[in-house]
């Protein structure tokens, strides 16, 4: 049986992606950030998933607008990098999981979640940047990706209670596939930012550690945030907190932090890194370390 | 058609894009996506309006296009994510679209950043700010 082990909030900031490209994660403006993200690299490392469902918002590269899909999975054995008008991130293509992505599909549409199949995309900064943040910069990516992209790019995006309850489906829809897979889900984007009008660079630290706390105290209660408050209280682009809830929605109760870090700023964003383990796969980790 | 008012046009300083938006800035967006392709930024920047005329937008948008008047291209349909390529087509970050459209320099914008970001206080609502 195929089981979710553990979640990832990560931000999917591109100028993150640019520092890397461009050799400069070692200047004053960056190492903060990058030193903060070696606990979630080491974590990651040590447990060296097979899969990872990645939640993430497409910035008009693989949609333009002819079609908005509002849940749509990739089932495609490959994706290369988009060019997203620099010319395509230095990354390797990320290769899928299309039996996976395929079961997974029909799982959660027959629990009523009309999920839209993409078989042929590009990926692009949101999905790349969490990739680099957690792998580093190997010459092919050592886990197979399933792409789970959600449109926050035309108002509204879905519900906070939404994207919650499709992470418990996801969850279900997970643990009846029979390979022997150990499955790490990602929610990004966010955490507070807004990248345009004359409110731009508006960073709300309160509200985003609210937002990380309730993950493991209270995720109920983060579900119930309505639209307009991510906007008015973190910025026009905080709406993309909501894929975090489907990570959460993923973990199930009793799930646990284990890592969290907190920066302002990557270019105009506030960014949050945590790393919530299942209860399970918490407990069965806190037995290895003691034996 | 006058726009419909919506709630969150109380939040000052954001130009929410939603449904009506999309419909008036379709053309404007699928101009901005075609910026995608290498090939399609050497002949946009070889000469605009020849460019831009290839495509069923309102003149107001394509000049705002010319002049890189970010905040009238939001007004007028833009979406960031999709004007974001033409910051990039000019060889500028996100960042210098997100300053431009604040009106602070670069300098100050990134000030701001460093200093922990625009504080909510006082950028909540249109009303409270005598905006309305």
């Amino acid at each position: 049986m195929a089981r979710i082990i553990a979640g990832i909030g990560t931000s999917h900031t591109p100028a993150i992606g640019a520092a890397v490209d461009n050799g400069k994660t070692a200047e004053p403006y960056w190492a903060p950030l990058f030193k903060g993200y070696e606990p979630a690299k080491k974590w990651m490392a040590d447990v060296k998933p097979d899969v990872v469902i990645m939640v993430y918002n497409d910035h008009v590269n693989a949609f333009d607008f002819k079609i908005i899909p509002t849940f749509a999975i990739g089932c495609a054995d490959e994706y290369p990098i988009a060019d997203e008008g620099w010319g395509p991130r230095p990354v390797p293509p990320v290769k899928g999981h299309p039996e996976m992505a395929s079961h997974l599909v029909q799982s959660l549409v027959l629990d009523e979640f009309d999920i839209t199949i993409v078989n042929e995309m590009q990926v692009d900064h949101g999905l790349t940047v969490p990739l680099t943040l957690l792998f580093g910069s190997p010459a092919a990516w050592p886990v197979r990706v399933i792409p789970l992209a959600v449109n926050v790019v035309q108002y509204p995006a879905p519900t906070g209670n939404r994207c919650y309850n499709l992470g418990k489906a996801i969850k279900k829809a997970v643990e009846s596939w029979d390979e022997d897979v150990n499955v790490v889900i990602f929610g990004t984007g966010g955490m507070s930012h807004q990248i345009q009008g004359k409110r731009a660079g508006l960073i709300n630290k309160d509200f985003d550690t609210r937002f990380l706390d309730g993950l493991t105290k209270d995720p109920v209660a983060l579900t119930k945030i309505a639209p307009i408050e991510y906007l008015r209280e973190a910025g026009n682009e905080a709406i993309e907190l909501v894929m975090w809830l489907v990570m959460r929605g993923a973990l199930g109760d009793g799930a646990e932090e284990i890592y969290r870090f907190y920066h302002v700023p990557a270019s105009s964003t506030g960014v949050g890194n945590i790393i919530i383990e299942t209860k399970d796969f918490h407990a069965q980790r806190a037995k290895k370390s003691a034996a | 058609m006058d726009r419909k008012p919506q709630p969150y046009d109380d939040i000052p300083g954001t130009t929410v894009f939603d449904a009506q938006r999309a419909r008036k800035g379709y053309h404007l967006n699928q101009f901005l996506y075609s910026l995608m392709s290498a090939a399609n930024r050497k002949e946009f920047l070889a000469g605009e309006h020849a460019y831009l005329a290839k495509f069923p937008m309102l003149e107001e948008q394509r000049q705002a296009v010319m002049k890189r008047d970010w905040n009238t291209l939001l007004e007028l349909g833009g979406v960031s994510y999709a004007l974001a390529k033409l910051a990039f087509t000019d060889e500028h970050s996100y960042q210098y679209m997100a300053a431009e459209m604040t009106g602070m320099t670069q300098k100050e914008y990134m000030d701001m950043m460093i200093g922990g970001g625009r504080s909510v206080e006082g950028w909540r609502s249109k009303k409270e700010r005598g905006e309305a």
